[in-house]
């Protein structure tokens, strides 16, 4: 029976008997929702219009934080140092596509998706072999971006709000806005639809799937670039990101891998999810559970819905 | 000219079916196996069969275990790190319950608890597959990973959190343990590693191997057929499980003397992954070459800048290391995408005709 309590009870006493403190775990967890929510987000944009799985999607975030702290250790002005990486971004974008997809047109999904492994691979090495693989901070404050934190006192209690997550949703919400009326308006955006609902038809209405690629994984690039930002802010900019990044998997099978609103929502269910998990049953099995909690929702939510809550269904007997 | 099956006739159903058909691909076979036994341990120093020669031999092992679920059955797997921790552990558990036990048979043993963890961690391939079932074997690596660390018992509530291995003995030598033999250890290591590739070869020719195989080309016309996807699916994640769960037993009790979790993480399966497809899937000869490439390669791209008497430091060394390994990959995806393999079936088919354009 103690367990049993301990399981359906005791944690909602404690959430009852300190709704500060609850609020505050909501909180981290929303931020942190966000932050996987932009990796997947990643990983969509690129699975949308290439059927590529963009394995390499968490070192581009690492990569593209490390150039733009390379940059500015190097003597370039804050602002240069971001205009500049993003043009690093686009030149990784056009390399990947013109030596890496060119080069596996019409190839398996697995021998794509090596492909990104070995991508990752080599980012890796050449990241830690230009910019050094020690840890760097952050500049955030020299991008503009607040730092301070307000403190709120909800039911008698405190909550405090660092103003770098605030900054780091509505980054989050500007982005995915700013993607969003950029499918849904505009030319290219349109051809990149056409692209992934059928690659064969987009070509024959004489879309270039080349210009498309490299267009798609530079958008990947620009998200992984701030996702590196909001969260070297955080912690601070090393590899180990990469297993960080990971985590996009989990929120990609929740919210299906073709589903930008699916990204989202997936991102924010693991962030909240995780956190509250965490915190109010994590002490039944020893701490640490954030490390696989995140997949094994992922595991119960592939079989009830394997397409995901937003994903295309498709009908395949197995 | 040489090499070629002109003359060699067969005359009845089990000459016709035999796994080396032609004379010469038996004396190869002979020859390596000699080379292996005989020569590698009578003339390679301590450092070629500690280093290189045991290692690969477990890799290969492992990487079996990994081809058989992805390239035979077509299952991508992502938690082969963690299979294999999951025999290291139980060994280690096995073998300090049983002491007095030959270390062996408990390395055989382990493997069965593997194949235990594996089936239950396959379970979700019967609803999903593709990247979606990797992301289910990813949840096996991480959870498996965090279990390693916390639970206290499989490492005997030690306060490094490590599992060594203990001295123990096969047949009368020492083989494990700090007063173990190298050539010991490395004939233990060759012959489990001959003995089970020699058996999962007759497995994936046999009735069992072939259902996957069919489970992996097309699905529902092998369910028609007559095979039966439960069965086969859990089947290859167990044999699967067992190849790298004894794998994983060999390389903590006779390559690294003591592990912790980090020798199960995500980057070593991914590393076997590597090895898989750059030696081609769904071929066993391709695991041998696959570990070997990976294995050795870098062996000898940290060795180079010695031996061309340039000053490089470590670090950078091991920073072109990865991007080699991250190019090379792309290369060899690009130029020959089933791997190493199927070079050597074309380089095999060139010796049948040489030195004669046609035959």
């Amino acid at each position: 029976m103690d367990i049993l309590y301990n399981i359906l009870i005791d944690p909602f006493v404690q959430m009852g008997s300190a709704p500060d403190f609850f609020l505050q775990v909501l909180w981290s967890g929303f931020v942190a929702g966000t932050l996987y929510s932009l990796i997947a987000l990643g990983f969509v944009l690129i699975f949308k219009a290439s059927g590529v799985f963009n394995f390499a999607q968490g070192i581009m975030v690492v990569f593209a934080a490390l150039t733009l702290v390379g940059l500015y250790q190097a003597g370039v002005p804050a602002w240069g140092a971001l205009i500049l990486t993003i043009g690093a971004m686009y030149v990784l974008a056009w390399l990947v596509e013109r030596i890496v997809l060119r080069n596996l047109v019409n190839q398996e999904e697995i021998i794509l998706f090596m492909a990104t492994i070995g991508l990752n691979y080599f980012l890796i090495g050449f990241g830690e072999y230009v910019f050094g693989g020690e840890p760097k901070p952050m500049i955030a404050a020299e991008l503009g971006l607040p730092t301070g934190s307000t403190t709120f006192e909800p039911f008698g209690g405190i909550v405090i709000i660092e103003h770098l997550d605030v900054a780091a949703v509505i980054m989050a919400i500007v982005l995915v806005t700013a993607l969003a009326i950029f499918f849904n308006k505009t030319r290219i955006g349109r051809a990149l639809r056409a692209v992934a609902d059928d690659h064969q038809a987009a070509l024959s209405v004489g879309i270039s799937l080349n210009q498309i690629w490299v267009i798609v994984w530079f958008a990947a690039g620009i998200v992984a670039l701030a996702t590196g930002i909001m969260w070297g802010a955080k912690s601070d900019v090393s590899f180990a990101l990469q297993i960080v990044a990971l985590k996009a998997l989990p929120v990609l099978i929740i919210g299906g891998f073709t589903s930008i609103p699916g990204a989202i929502i997936g991102g924010l269910v693991i962030g909240f999810g995780e956190k509250l998990f965490e915190i109010y049953w994590g002490g039944l099995l020893g701490s640490g559970v954030e490390g696989w909690f995140a997949y094994v929702i992922a595991l119960i939510f592939l079989l009830f819905r394997p397409q995901g809550l937003f994903g295309e269904k498709i009908i395949e007997r197995i | 000219m040489f090499y070629r099956e002109v003359g060699q006739f067969k005359t009845n159903y089990t000459a016709d079916s035999q796994v080396f058909p032609i004379l010469q691909d038996k004396l190869a076979i002979i020859a390596m196996l000699v080379i292996a036994f005989v020569l590698v341990p009578a003339f390679g120093g301590e450092f070629f069969l500690k280093s290189i020669m045991i290692p690969f031999l477990i890799f290969t092992l492992a990487t079996i275990g990994l081809n058989i679920l992805v390239g035979y059955t077509g299952q991508l797997s992502l938690g082969t790190g963690a299979f294999m921790g999951v025999g290291a552990y139980s060994c280690y558990k096995l073998t300090t319950i049983f002491p007095d036990v030959n270390i062996i048979i408990m390395v055989l043993l382990s493997g069965f608890f593997s194949a235990g963890i594996g089936i239950l961690f396959g379970l979700p391939s019967l609803r999903i597959k593709g990247f979606y079932l990797a992301v289910s074997t990813l949840a096996a690596q991480f959870f498996l990973e965090w279990c390693f660390i916390r639970i206290e018992w499989l490492y005997n509530y030690n306060d490094s959190g490590a599992i060594d291995s203990l001295p123990r003995t096969a047949f009368g030598y020492a083989v494990s343990g700090g007063a173990a033999n190298h050539v010991a250890q490395y004939f233990v290591v060759l012959s489990i590693v001959v003995v089970m590739t020699w058996i999962a070869s007759n497995i994936i020719r046999g009735r069992i191997g072939r259902s996957w195989m069919m489970i992996r080309d097309m699905d529902i016309a092998a369910e028609l057929m007559g095979v039966r996807p439960l069965y086969a699916k859990l089947s290859a994640f167990a044999v699967s499980s067992f190849y790298c769960g004894v794998a994983g037993a060999l390389m903590v009790f006779f390559w690294l003397g003591s592990a912790e979790v980090e020798s199960f993480d995500i980057n070593h399966s991914f590393l076997f992954l590597f090895m898989a497809i750059i030696g081609g899937l769904g071929s066993l000869i391709g695991c041998y070459m696959g570990a070997a490439f990976i294995w050795i390669l870098p062996i000898i791209i940290r060795a180079l800048p010695e031996a061309l008497g340039l000053d490089v430091n470590a670090a950078t060394v091991e920073h072109i290391n990865f991007m080699m390994i991250g190019g090379m990959i792309i290369f060899f995806l690009i130029v020959e995408p089933h791997g190493l393999a199927r070079l050597w079936q074309i380089a095999k088919e060139k010796l049948r005709t040489w030195p004669f354009p046609y035959s």
